[in-house]
């Protein structure tokens, strides 16, 4: 994955608005959290493949870390820490946040076809 | 002598992290062994460092590496098809009624696998226990044993002394390269041995304590 360039992923997250998109959305860290330091807690979330539309889509940030906003009908998708993006097989949006050793620490994925379950 | 070795851990790289030390044993007195994996370790959160994976391209990157490692410890290799983390939740039934098969298919007369309840990682506990099920599931007469390997930091308190403690301290350079065949997860899992006031060859003395044993319980199966 590269650093986030806003505009590209900008422009990429509002082809995605208002069409059936598969969402999967992740924060993590680790299984080993409270193995290796008995004060830290194991905590991580995923959904994958969520079937869902948006319309509007919007990435804010410093020019380093940002976060993102989806908003449904019904209800938004946010995820914060996102640091890298990358387009997967061309038509699927991978967005996520690492730590300096390189772990993904949240993820937010877009696409218009399912994500390999 | 052993006949046939069967090792079940559901990650690609517990196979080096856990038992590559005893696996090259065995593989230098001639014993057939067979690493059944159970999943991709699709979810891992180490994606190398730096990074070269992303949470799509993780699973093929990770069987690649799983495949390379297995050909550098010179095992057969069964992927289980399961996914990461979630092993816990599907039928522990079904999953022993899946490894009883491939065990009775290969007839091993040790298994080597994580010890429930005692692995830190909910898929080690839950493959864990189903191995074992699976082998509580044969006839007596034609179970292999199992040694079972515990991680948590507190299993010595509970669990007592494990009876079977292989000095692997020979094998100890071919053990590394196994590890080091899992590029996307080594460095990330070598880490925690890193802290800032520590020298690089204290490090590697850290590491080559830790991995100069492979330490198991034998089951016991009370019929």
């Amino acid at each position: 994955m590269k650093p986030i360039e806003i505009e590209k992923v900008q422009d990429v997250l509002d082809q995605f608005i208002n069409k059936n998109v598969y969402v999967h959305l992740e924060t993590t860290n680790g299984a080993y959290a409270s193995h290796l330091n008995e004060q830290a807690y194991n905590v991580g979330a995923y959904i994958r493949n969520a079937k869902v539309v948006f319309n509007q889509a919007k990435l804010v940030g410093d020019g380093k870390v940002y976060r993102a906003g989806l908003k449904m009908e019904m209800g938004w998708i946010y995820a914060e820490g996102l640091t890298d993006w990358v387009m997967h097989e061309d038509n699927q949006l991978l967005m996520a946040g690492h730590d300096r050793e390189g772990r993904l620490m949240v993820s937010l994925q877009i696409s218009e076809t399912p994500f390999k379950y | 002598m052993e006949k046939h070795v069967v090792v079940i851990y559901p990650h690609p790289d517990d196979e080096s992290f856990g038992a590559a030390g005893s696996i090259s044993n065995f593989r230098e007195q001639g014993v057939p062994v067979t690493y059944l994996c159970g999943t991709l370790g699709e979810m891992g959160r180490n994606m190398g460092n730096p990074t070269f994976a992303n949470r799509e391209t993780l699973p093929e990157i990770r069987k690649q590496e799983l495949i390379h490692a297995c050909n550098v410890l010179d095992v057969n290799l069964k992927m289980l098809g399961y996914r990461d983390k979630t092993l816990e939740f599907e039928d522990r039934a079904e999953i022993a009624e899946h490894l009883k098969q491939i065990l009775e298919e290969i007839q091993p007369s040790l298994v080597i696998t994580h010890y429930p309840d005692h692995a830190v990682h909910p898929d080690h506990n839950a493959l864990g226990a189903a191995a074992i099920e699976a082998v509580r599931l044969m006839d007596p007469a034609k179970r292999p044993e199992v040694w079972a390997q515990a991680i948590t930091n507190n299993y010595l308190d509970i669990l007592g002394k494990p009876d079977v403690i292989n000095d692997i301290t020979a094998y100890f350079d071919k053990k590394m390269e196994a590890i080091f065949c899992h590029d996307s997860q080594a460095s990330g899992v070598l880490g925690q041995f890193k802290h800032v006031d520590k020298l690089e060859s204290e490090i590697q003395e850290d590491i080559k304590k830790r991995f100069s044993t492979e330490q198991f319980y034998t089951w016991n199966f009370e019929d």
